[in-house]
């Protein structure tokens, strides 16, 4: 669960690298327009953005179970489960921040180079 | 606050007491004379780990300071050019492989079992073996120094530098040497996540453990992930130097990026593989003095989970200047700004604990607020290299140099002499001076300001990193010598800290418990400690139990929780569930042996001597190596107990041995073949790598290796596959002769199907010196092979022990293992098969 988010973040770095890598190595005219990469790396953005989202409320759901409060430190099984719903939301939030920036290549770049 | 399990209310008589501590000590004895040197307990291979890891910190920094020598004057001829590069590259492969990543493994084998009221961790024999690879190969690394003989690559050692214009067996005994040490370090890393998730204290659910587990949890997921990338690059780059294989030489379509594509997918994590553990010491040590719990527990989780992964993201931004797309530079530019956030977010619990805390002044705090200064400076430079534009203008000069001193030195090396200071206590009893540490503190502060400050002006100024000197007149001159008089101001300053650290202290009376009225489970150690770790396993109600539950000290000596005695007179620890540490099984550890020292020394054999291209005795070497892990493996591990169960108090029965996924075994063999996977992959990787950069990377007639041969293969070794399996099942319903069969014929299987992987290249006579593509193919069916032939070797080990009597139908761990090895072994397989058959037809 704690690691859900940040390996969406992953999967969405490495499909827009490889994508990208693979289109300017491939492609007939590396230097001509490549607008199929960046909609495949917006459509990519959407995806993950989506996932996050689900996994984060997941997360905040398991943090606000029965009105639990943060730091979550108490002996028992609840707070424990909160514990990991918060720390869900952290990362969730953190590896929707890291999606966005990977993909404001899309607003700065019209070809390869 | 709910509590599962309170201790004994009555402690138990006196005359009891004394009889199980006397158990207890008898079980857990280290031995004397020269057996010392066969222990296995963590306080000690922990600190013999610390100890040589700080050796090779003065050696690196005395390598630092004859550089600063060279570079103090214009045009100096303290060393020639040669020995210049010899000296940078050991000082930056042994400050990173034999200082900085070891000495984490080396606090956490010493500390992690205290922290987590373990009397040692999993598998004891296994650190111990890891301390000797370290030795042996961290010596034989830095010894080549003196014999004019050392790698001088530069630690990253680029090819085709490396492969072509350095005939001499430097870059073989760099590859050779630190894949060594690198197997050392997965075997560290395998040890440190079961220690972490399987042998807490019960009641120490996920939510409670202490910050530095979680740490060192993160960092060495990272290491499983981080170091294969660099041993499969290492070995196509000694096959290279080796054989002529063509990797990296591009005349015959090898590229000498992949080498930077796989050095930096280990290089950049490493950087906070090494951050992450060090960090981990402050944030033990700042609760400590602030005086209440820290602030955003959950957040620092964040952080360092979310660290580990987004620092596989940054690779590229080491090499943003070899003319990769720049969309590409984009995306890894835009990590690492990211990776930014969760660096920051734990600085900031820190300074929000600080600041709702009662801060008490201390040496340990002094250090910590210095590392968290200089980090801070070193993250701010590393943001702005990470911004394509100005990388490209400061790539290899010395702005770099400055940048990652700060980050190391303020990230690595203060925090752990905060830790140091604040530990030093736990191992032999006394504090360390107060008047040294400030003075060491405020020498090596402002001797390392001054060092490495005008780094950064010498570096926009153009002064580029590893020239063995410079012209006059440049603008370069004071600055250089402001950076060499800094240097010895930090040496002076380290040299002060290490004085304190090993001065005679017999005189001094030992320290108070608990010096620091610290909360964590490591402080209610007696002082002196004891072999045995701790003296009763307690029930964890809290994150810092010292600070809420009540005599929690006094129960846990009296013996009032779980394993107060060692009634057998065996070494046990408890082993928990991984979310909510509930126990699940008594497990009984290993004692002291010299097996571990003469596996590290003829597996090394096979490295020291393949650096010399003796390939004969280091196969040799390897074959010895085999037999004795053997031998290690069936003496010491899977030992059927001569009872089910024990009764480890507080009414608390658990098994002694537990098979499946619930045994440290099968986790330690997941773990480990998680790391060969990824290693396998990196392979993978490089197949693909050269497909996008070739027009035609298989040749369009008779490619080879075919399909037919592969295809075979695959079939026979997913029977072998499927027939371990059956096998397993087999046993455990005590069919002996049909447990038997199948291993048997799965073991013919095996052999057939590895001999027919080798035959598809080999039949269709692909030349792997000729060009990229047959060699990349003969490597990918050469690590497979291999694989396979361990599998091999496991199979028969398990007829074997069946066969002896050491493996039942319900003692079945060995079985089990082999058995989780080989679905390891046919995704490989697949994979390989899919790849050097499947993509030819596809391109």
């Amino acid at each position: 669960m704690l690691a859900a988010s940040p390996a969406v973040w992953a999967v969405h770095f490495l499909l827009s690298y490889i994508t990208a890598s693979i289109w300017c190595a491939k492609a007939a005219d590396p230097n001509g327009s490549f607008w199929y990469v960046l909609a495949a790396i917006a459509v990519y953005t959407g995806i993950a953005l989506a996932a996050i989202g689900i996994i984060g409320r997941e997360g905040y759901r398991r943090h606000s179970l029965r009105g639990g409060e943060i730091p979550h430190d108490y002996d028992s099984p609840e707070d424990r489960h909160r514990f990991i719903g918060f720390s869900t939301l952290l990362l969730s939030a953190l590896s929707a921040v890291a999606v966005v920036y990977a993909a404001f290549v899309v607003l700065f770049f019209r070809n390869c180079y | 606050m709910t509590k599962d399990a309170e201790p004994l209310e009555q402690a138990p008589h006196i005359d009891v007491r004394d009889a199980q501590a006397e158990r207890l000590l008898s079980a857990w004895t280290i031995p004397s004379g020269w057996r010392y040197w066969s222990a296995v307990n963590n306080s000690e291979v922990g600190l013999w780990y610390t100890g040589m890891t700080l050796f090779f910190l003065l050696f690196g920094g005395v390598l630092a300071l004859l550089m600063r020598i060279q570079l103090a004057r214009p045009n100096n001829d303290f060393l020639a050019a040669e020995t210049y590069n010899q000296v940078f590259t050991v000082h930056g492969s042994v400050m990173m492989f034999l200082f900085a990543i070891p000495i984490f493994e080396a606090i956490a084998v010493m500390f992690l079992p205290q922290m987590l009221g373990a009397r040692d961790l999993p598998f004891p024999r296994l650190s111990a073996f890891g301390f000797w690879c370290f030795l042996l190969g961290g010596i034989f690394l830095s010894g080549s120094l003196l014999f004019d003989a050392a790698p001088r690559g530069g630690w990253f050692m680029y090819p085709p530098l490396t492969s072509k214009y350095q005939p001499g067996i430097g870059a073989d005994m760099w590859l050779l040497g630190f894949s060594f040490i690198e197997i050392a370090a997965i075997a560290a890393a395998v040890e440190m996540i079961i220690g972490a998730l399987k042998t807490r204290p019960p009641g120490m659910r996920i939510n409670l453990i202490p910050l530095y587990v979680w740490y060192v949890l993160v960092a060495s997921a990272m290491i499983l992930f981080a170091f294969p990338p660099l041993i499969a690059g290492s070995l196509l780059l000694e096959v290279e130097r080796a054989f002529d294989w063509p990797f990296f030489d591009p005349t015959r379509g090898g590229d000498p990026l992949l080498w930077q594509h796989l050095f930096w997918l280990f290089g950049h994590p490493e950087v906070y593989i090494i951050f992450l553990p060090s960090v981990a010491l402050i944030a033990m040590i700042v609760p400590t003095f602030a005086r209440r719990p820290l602030v955003g527990y959950s957040w620092i989780v964040l952080a360092a989970v979310g660290t580990g992964f987004l620092s596989f993201g940054l690779w590229v931004h080491h090499m943003f200047t070899t003319g990769l797309p720049g969309i590409s530079l984009g995306l890894f530019s835009a990590a690492s700004q990211a990776v930014a956030i969760p660096t920051g977010v734990q600085i900031f619990c820190f300074i929000a604990t600080l600041a709702a805390g009662r801060v008490v002044n201390s040496v340990p705090m002094l250090y910590a607020f210095g590392s968290l200064i200089i980090f801070v400076l070193g993250g701010m430079t590393g943001v702005m290299v990470a911004v394509a534009p100005f990388n490209f203008q400061s790539h290899d000069t010395f702005f770099i140099v400055g940048h990652f001193h700060y980050v190391l030195i303020g990230g690595a090396l203060f925090p752990i002499f905060a830790g140091a200071y604040y530990f030093y206590p736990l191992i032999n009893g006394k504090k360390l001076s107060d008047r040294l540490g400030k003075i060491g503190f405020w020498l090596s502060f402002i001797g390392f300001n001054i060092a490495f400050l005008p780094m950064h002006l010498t570096g926009l100024r153009g002064m580029p990193r590893r020239v063995f000197t410079y012209q006059e007149g440049l603008g370069f001159d004071n600055l250089n010598l402001a950076s060499t008089i800094g240097a010895f101001i930090l040496a002076a300053g380290i040299g002060v800290i290490f004085w304190d650290l090993l001065r005679p202290k017999g005189k001094e009376p030992y320290s108070e418990r608990n010096p620091w009225q610290a909360g964590t489970l490591e402080w209610t150690q007696e002082m002196p400690g004891k072999p045995w770790g701790i003296r009763s396993i307690p029930e964890i109600d809290s994150r810092y139990p010292l600070w809420d539950q009540k005599n929690i000290e006094r129960d846990i000596d009296q013996g009032r929780f779980y394993l107060p005695d060692a009634e057998e007179g065996k070494r046990e620890t408890i082993v928990t569930s991984v979310i909510d540490a509930v126990p699940e099984q008594c497990l009984r550890l290993p004692g002291p042996s010299f097996v571990t020292l003469l596996a590290a020394v003829t597996l090394g054999g096979f490295f020291i001597l393949g650096t010399f291209h003796w390939w004969t005795p280091a196969l040799v070497s390897l074959v010895v190596a085999t037999v004795v892990i053997i031998y290690w493996l069936w003496t010491g591990t899977a030992v059927i107990p001569e009872k089910e169960e024990k009764d480890v108090g507080l009414g608390l029965t658990l098994p002694i041995y537990v098979s499946g996924s619930q045994s440290v075994s099968w986790w330690a063999m997941f773990i480990t073949m998680l790391a060969v996977f990824t290693a396998f992959i990196s392979l993978v990787f490089g197949y693909f790598f050269y497909w996008t950069i070739h027009e035609k990377f298989v040749p369009e007639l008779s490619p080879g290796p075919g399909v037919f041969w592969p295809v075979l293969a695959a079939v026979l070794l997913l029977g072998s596959w499927g027939l371990t399996l059956l096998s397993r099942r087999l046993n455990k319903n005590d069919r002996a002769a049909g447990f038997y069969a199948s291993l048997i014929f799965a073991v013919i299987l095996s052999i057939a199907g590895g001999a027919a992987l080798l035959a598809g290249p080999w039949l269709t006579g692909l030349d792997p010196t000729s060009n990229i593509y047959p060699a990349t193919v003969w490597i990918l069916v050469i690590w497979t092979a291999f694989q396979t032939a361990v599998g091999v070797i496991m199979q028969l080990y398990c007829i074997t022990r069946r066969l002896a009597g050491r493996m039942t139908a319900r003692y079945d761990i060995d079985i089990s293992v082999t058995s989780l090895f080989w679905h390891f072994n046919a995704l490989t397989v697949c994979i390989a098969v899919a790849v050097i058959a499947g993509f030819p037809l596809l391109a």
